[in-house]
């Protein structure tokens, strides 16, 4: 028995920060409450690194019971913390980025009304996060799931006053809501054929079945099922339609939630469930093939975006998608260790635009920014590299990951590499797009007719281009150098062997033949090359051509427009599921069922006891003998009923 | 001896005498007056009876309906000499204000 850790702590630290900036936070100085989160936040992550240095000498999986919750019968679900190695990487990646991101906010927000507000939910959602992530049972990361959905809502829409943020808050938290039912229904399955939702029983309790190689068996069910809620979660086909509207949140929000760690919470409950989906390759294969197409489409929806913060939200889709292609082909190292690069470099290129939105005055289109690498040199340094990172160009972290996952998906079936280094192609042209437009290139913000700065400022405009203070630009830097060599734990399957006792033979269900030396070294120099190509092909057109774009679009004509449009997917949804849901509600439900039955049946006892009073109100005269007639009238009626009645 | 069937016959004419006075009646004081006029011709009927039986009951029973008389009488008499101070009028007919 190795000696308690006090795991509890680490979620509960974020949430007593949420508690006192949620409740008192009002009446607290900006500077009070930015050192009221920080410590707390910084407090788990300090947690963390002790548990990351007690780690070797653990007994693993370690578990720590808090409380008993639900009792009933045999059945049994528990407050307890679970730490393996698959935690570790995610607590690491939660608190560290997370606290990174915490400073950033205090600069980023530091004008903003509603701080306090602001960083009562980002602790909050720290706090669920780390729930989800310690989770030792089902139950308890479904509270934190559903919590970091509410923390993603009360975040996304949190200029409730902007029509657009309030409803694409709902529009992710009703999408979730889809996913979240399939998980819930996977974990009914759970009970009702295992009795538990705790890891370690699921796990034995699974581990003896066979591989549901045909069919659709249990196993496969729970696996899609699960996968249905991670697709939600983790912005897949087909419920990917709320990330891109979630980037109305603040920039901050976008980094830490919509690309670092929320988003990645389905991959890592796939991973998780490993010993559930080892046993069904069909739900494998869903997996896979939902991780591919999301990635290729979500990238090149990427291409045709011109607002800085929507091409970096379809690229998080389409990273997420490589991840899912990682599970899917079993491997979920390689899954776990994108995540966790994705979480630097995404992480990075989202607080940079963050950096680049605030040089430029709250603009987010990318037609009117660049040449801004003179005006901003920390900024365009640490975006560059995290531009390089998730391109895939060596020594840079993406790289790494993103070879691992190839040469995996390579194994398993050539046509997911295929997709995969298209798609790494894709991501390398729309990425360094992205960068010539903002930083290369001739500075597009100035109106025409306003020649000078000082006229700028003189009509309280935001005038020159100029760098973010220090708070801000300190976590890019460390997250920059975290981009450049986050990958090298991958070298020489370092993360793989970390891993390998959570995923253990997980991967011999698939075929696993070493790949030979030369296979991995063509396969490593096709996706490099891939990366490059779409560097100089994004070099091509919007440096030294910047003309030939648009006729490139010209020429595409309608193929361009569907792309612009993302594929009418939004149209579609609106007229397949949400005006028939509103038509439906509004006509039948409204007007029929409420207004023609509940109401009119109130209505019309209410209509009907007034009618009969107003017949007979006019009983009542108050003409005194009238009543003594009634009353007369009344007793002849007894007497004649009681002779009626004698004489039967 | 009388046949108890005179003793009905009249109680019952007292009985309708008083309702016939009561429902056609517009003067308060005689619509009181009719009252009476029901109330002891019921009681005829059970001092009839009584004796008829030999048991007492019924005579208690009218005991009760004359304590119960004389109180209504007083109660009323009271009512009608306020009604006669506020309206100025013993016609039932022009006390109609309880009405819809």
């Amino acid at each position: 028995m190795t000696p308690s850790l006090h795991l509890w702590l680490i979620p509960a630290l974020p949430l007593l920060g949420a508690a006192i900036n949620g409740f008192f936070g009002r009446r607290f100085s900006r500077q009070a409450v930015s050192a009221i989160a920080l410590t707390f936040s910084g407090g788990a992550f300090l947690m963390t690194l002790y548990v990351a240095a007690r780690f070797s000498a653990l007994e693993l999986p370690h578990t720590e019971f808090l409380a008993h919750w639900i009792r009933s019968g045999s059945f049994l679900v528990n407050f307890e913390f679970y730490l393996d190695q698959l935690t570790l990487v995610m607590l690491l990646v939660v608190t560290g980025v997370g606290f990174l991101i915490h400073i950033y906010s205090v600069g980023y927000m530091w004008e903003e009304g509603g701080f306090y507000r602001f960083f009562a939910y980002l602790n909050l959602f720290m706090f669920f996060m780390l729930t989800l992530v310690l989770a030792g049972n089902y139950l308890q990361m479904f509270i934190g799931w559903e919590g970091v959905g509410l923390a993603s809502y009360l975040l996304i829409g949190f200029w409730f006053t902007k029509d657009s943020a309030a409803s694409a808050g709902k529009k992710a938290f009703i999408v979730n809501r889809i996913g979240d039912f399939g998980f819930l229904i996977a974990l009914f399955l759970l009970i009702k054929h295992f009795g538990t939702l705790n890891f370690v029983q699921v796990s034995s309790a699974v581990s003896p079945l066979p591989v549901e190689t045909a069919g659709f068996g249990l196993l496969t069910s729970i696996g899609l099922l699960l996968m249905v809620g991670a697709a939600g979660k983790s912005a897949q086909i087909p419920l990917y339609v709320w990330l891109p509207d979630a980037m109305e949140g603040p920039t901050p929000v976008s980094a830490l939630i919509h690309a670092a760690t929320m988003v990645t919470a389905g991959v890592y409950m796939v991973a998780r469930s490993h010993v559930i989906f080892d046993r069904a390759p069909n739900a494998l294969t869903v997996v896979a093939i939902i991780g591919t197409l999301t990635a290729l489409f979500a990238a090149t929806i990427g291409i045709t975006q011109t607002d800085i913060k929507k091409v970096l939200a379809y690229s998080t889709i389409s990273q997420l998608g490589y991840m899912f292609m990682a599970c899917g082909v079993a491997a979920y190292s390689a899954g776990i260790f994108h995540l966790m690069t994705h979480a630097f470099f995404k992480g990075l290129l989202f607080l940079a635009a963050g950096s680049v939105i605030h040089a430029v005055g709250g603009e987010q289109d990318m037609r009117k920014m660049g040449g801004l690498k003179q005006y901003i040199p920390i900024t365009f340094i640490t975006m560059s590299v995290a531009t390089l990172a998730i391109a895939g160009i060596w020594p840079f972290a993406g790289f790494f990951s993103k070879d691992e996952i190839l040469a995996r998906a390579y194994q398993a079936n050539p046509a997911y590499w295929f997709i995969g280094v298209t798609t790494a192609f894709i991501t390398s042209f729309y990425m360094f797009r992205l960068w010539y437009m903002t930083f290369w290139g001739d500075y597009r913000g100035r109106e025409a007719g306003e020649p000078s700065t000082a006229s700028a400022h003189a009509h309280g405009g935001h005038g020159d281009p100029h760098e973010s203070p220090m708070v801000m630009l300190i976590p890019l830097m460390i997250l920059g150098v975290l981009s450049f060599v986050g990958g090298w734990v991958g070298i020489g399957d370092r993360f793989d062997h970390f891993l390998s006792p959570v995923f253990g033979e997980g991967a011999s269900t698939v075929a696993t033949e070493v790949l030979s030396r030369s296979t991995e070294l063509t396969l490593l120099a096709i996706s490099l090359s891939a990366g490059l190509l779409g560097w100089y092909l994004a070099y091509l057109l919007y440096l030294r051509r910047p003309d030939l774009p648009q006729k490139i679009a010209d020429t595409l004509g309608g193929v361009y427009q569907a792309v612009v449009h993302k594929y009418y997917i939004d149209e579609l949804y609106a007229a397949l599921f949400v005006n028939p849901l509103v038509q439906g509600s509004t006509h039948i439900l409204w007007h029929g069922v409420d207004q023609g039955v509940i109401d009119a049946t109130v209505n019309e006892t209410a209509h009907g006891a007034r009618h009969a009073s107003d017949a007979a109100r006019h009983m009542q005269s108050g003409n005194l003998r009238s009543y003594a007639g009634w009353v007369a009238a009344g007793g002849a009626l007894v007497i004649a009923y009681m002779i009626w009645m004698g004489v039967r | 001896m009388v046949p108890i069937s005179y003793y009905l016959i009249l109680s019952g004419i007292l009985f309708a005498c008083g309702v016939i006075g009561f429902l056609i009646k517009r003067n308060i004081i005689t619509i009181f007056m009719s009252i009476e006029l029901m109330l002891n011709g019921v009681n005829l009927s059970f001092v009839a009876f009584a004796a008829q039986w030999h048991h007492l009951s019924g005579q208690i029973f009218v005991f009760f309906v004359m304590v119960v008389a004389a109180a209504e009488t007083a109660v009323g008499l009271a009512i009608i000499i306020a009604v006669f101070r506020t309206r100025e009028t013993l016609n039932v007919d022009q006390v109609n204000l309880l009405k819809l």
